[in-house]
């Protein structure tokens, strides 16, 4: 379903994303995983055609995101790491707005948007504006958006950032319901390992813009030989932490950046 | 079409339930039409020139759609930095659709927010001079909502945060306002003000629109409406342009 050749992605001198290749097969649950400025969002970007890749090739259900695009994204459905929800519009707007941008029928459309937030658990809220949602319920209702054009892949970028276990423990039964019943192809990342331990069907970790190891939990488990994702991730990844903060050179660059294009 | 609707619909909706926003956009154009048009308007009477509220109303009007507009335009700062641009970004959709809702979005709301000054004016004494011109005064008011609506939309697309806006505020839309002629006669200025006025867009909306609502023309209604309408077209080729090289 997701093909990936030699993907490369440099910012300047700085390769964020250093020659991965990858496959993901169809109605698989396949985690990224990697510390905080790896280059996972950055391959989640060029995967969705919101960045254009360096060199390398991409497929998405057998189509050049780069070439196909308008066709390549009416297959895919994303949640990005940060929301992407108007907060002046309702819940149910939000939703129709998503299906019009996606040309789902009218009919289908109505059809889909109740029974996604029904099942969601957001129809009772519907009318109320998106600045009146918590957290979790934002969360919900961005999964609920992405999957209303009935999409391949589900690109979930850190989904669960910032929710409690609750609300997480949802979101996953969620996804991996989805997952059996729709056969949807689900591809993310997540930085809780217990998440990607439970749900992913296989993992790739990905470290300085490289691929370091690929496989099942259980194979990952055992290549580090740890009892836990956490450790093999550890034992994988190095346990310095990594500074991903801007320093003022870069906020100065940021800032002529912003000038010149 | 449905795109473009929706998200035409989509600004003008925002802009319905921004209801203190809009109660607060009316303050500065109440204040320029009272304070200068009342405060001036002797002086101007004196110098020969006639009523000060008639002529500086116009002015107004445009300064209303040229904020409104321009500030729809760079919206889409604020759309990059709360997250809903990705939304539209990666719907399969033409990205030129994308702008086009957007656009038409936000020249309706520049041209609702251009009548309700319309009445505030009014209210204040404005007349217009012919009726049969006002469908006119309305072109030109949607034309400058497209221009700067465009203009907008550009700038929105290099910016890449909200550091850089009072920047384009201070430097770019309110030197487009105070050398438009909006607040002041073309006629007899000092040479490099002339000049300078003559390549602010501005000043061919409050010129076309001074002429169709109180009867005054500095460069006449044909000139006003090309300009216009090549500067419409150059922008939102070129607004276009960037806003469909925007990338995450």
């Amino acid at each position: 379903m997701i093909r990936v050749h030699d993907l490369v992605k440099t910012f300047g001198e700085f390769r964020a994303v250093d020659n991965i290749s990858f496959q993901v097969e169809k109605g698989e649950i396949f985690a990224f995983l990697g510390p905080n400025g790896a280059g996972k969002t950055t391959t989640i970007k060029m995967l969705t055609t919101l960045l254009k890749p360096t060199s390398g090739r991409v497929e998405l259900d057998g189509l050049n995101p780069a070439v196909k695009q308008n066709e390549a994204r009416q297959r895919f459905g994303i949640v990005f790491q940060d929301p992407s929800l108007d907060s002046e519009l309702t819940g149910y707007e939000n939703m129709d707005l998503h299906g019009v941008l996606y040309h789902v029928p009218r009919k289908i459309r109505i059809e889909r948007i109740e029974r996604l937030l029904k099942l969601f658990e957001l129809w009772e809220r519907r009318n109320d504006r998106i600045k009146q949602f918590s957290g979790g319920m934002k969360r919900r209702l961005e999964i609920a958006r992405g999957l209303l054009h009935t999409p391949k892949i589900l690109f979930l970028d850190e989904p669960t950032l910032g929710l409690d276990p609750q609300s997480r423990n949802q979101l996953w039964t969620h996804v991996k319901n989805l997952n059996e019943s729709e056969q949807v192809t689900v591809f993310l990342t997540t930085h809780y390992m217990d998440e990607a331990d439970r749900v992913a069907d296989r993992i790739a970790v990905i470290d300085h813009g490289r691929i370091v190891a690929q496989g099942s939990p259980a194979e990952l488990k055992e290549q580090t030989s740890s009892d836990s994702l956490e450790q093999a991730f550890l034992t994988l990844t190095g346990s310095s932490i990594r500074d991903e903060s801007a320093g003022s050179a870069d906020q100065l660059r940021q800032f002529a950046k912003m000038w010149k294009r | 079409m449905g795109p473009i609707y929706i998200l035409w619909l989509r600004e003008l909706k925002r802009y319905v339930r921004s209801r203190a926003q809009i109660a607060a956009s009316l303050g500065q154009p109440l204040l320029y039409l009272l304070a200068l048009g009342f405060g001036l308007g002797p002086i101007f009477q004196k110098s020969g020139h006639g009523s000060y509220l008639q002529f500086i109303a116009p002015g107004v009007i445009a300064m209303t759609v040229l904020f409104t507009s321009i500030f729809s335009g760079i919206a889409l700062l604020w759309d990059r930095q709360f997250g809903f641009l990705k939304e539209t970004l990666v719907a399969p959709v033409p990205r030129i659709t994308i702008m086009i809702g957007r656009t038409l979005g936000g020249a309706t709301v520049a041209m609702i927010q251009g009548v309700l000054v319309i009445i505030v004016c009014l209210i204040a004494g404005f007349r217009p001079v012919n009726l049969a011109a006002v469908p006119l005064a309305f072109g030109f008011m949607l034309l400058i909502a497209v221009v700067f609506g465009a203009l907008g939309t550009a700038i929105g697309s290099v910016l890449q945060d909200m550091q850089g806006f009072q920047l384009i505020m201070n430097f770019l839309v309110l030197p487009i306002f105070f050398l438009s002629g909006a607040l002041f006669p073309l006629t007899n200025l000092p040479k490099a003000l002339g000049i300078v006025t003559s390549i602010d867009p501005l000043s061919y909306g409050v010129d076309g629109l001074r002429g169709a609502l109180a009867g005054i023309s500095h460069f006449g209604p044909a000139i006003d409406l090309s300009v216009l309408c090549i500067l419409a077209a150059i922008f939102l080729g070129i607004g276009s342009f960037l806003f469909s090289r925007i990338q995450l």
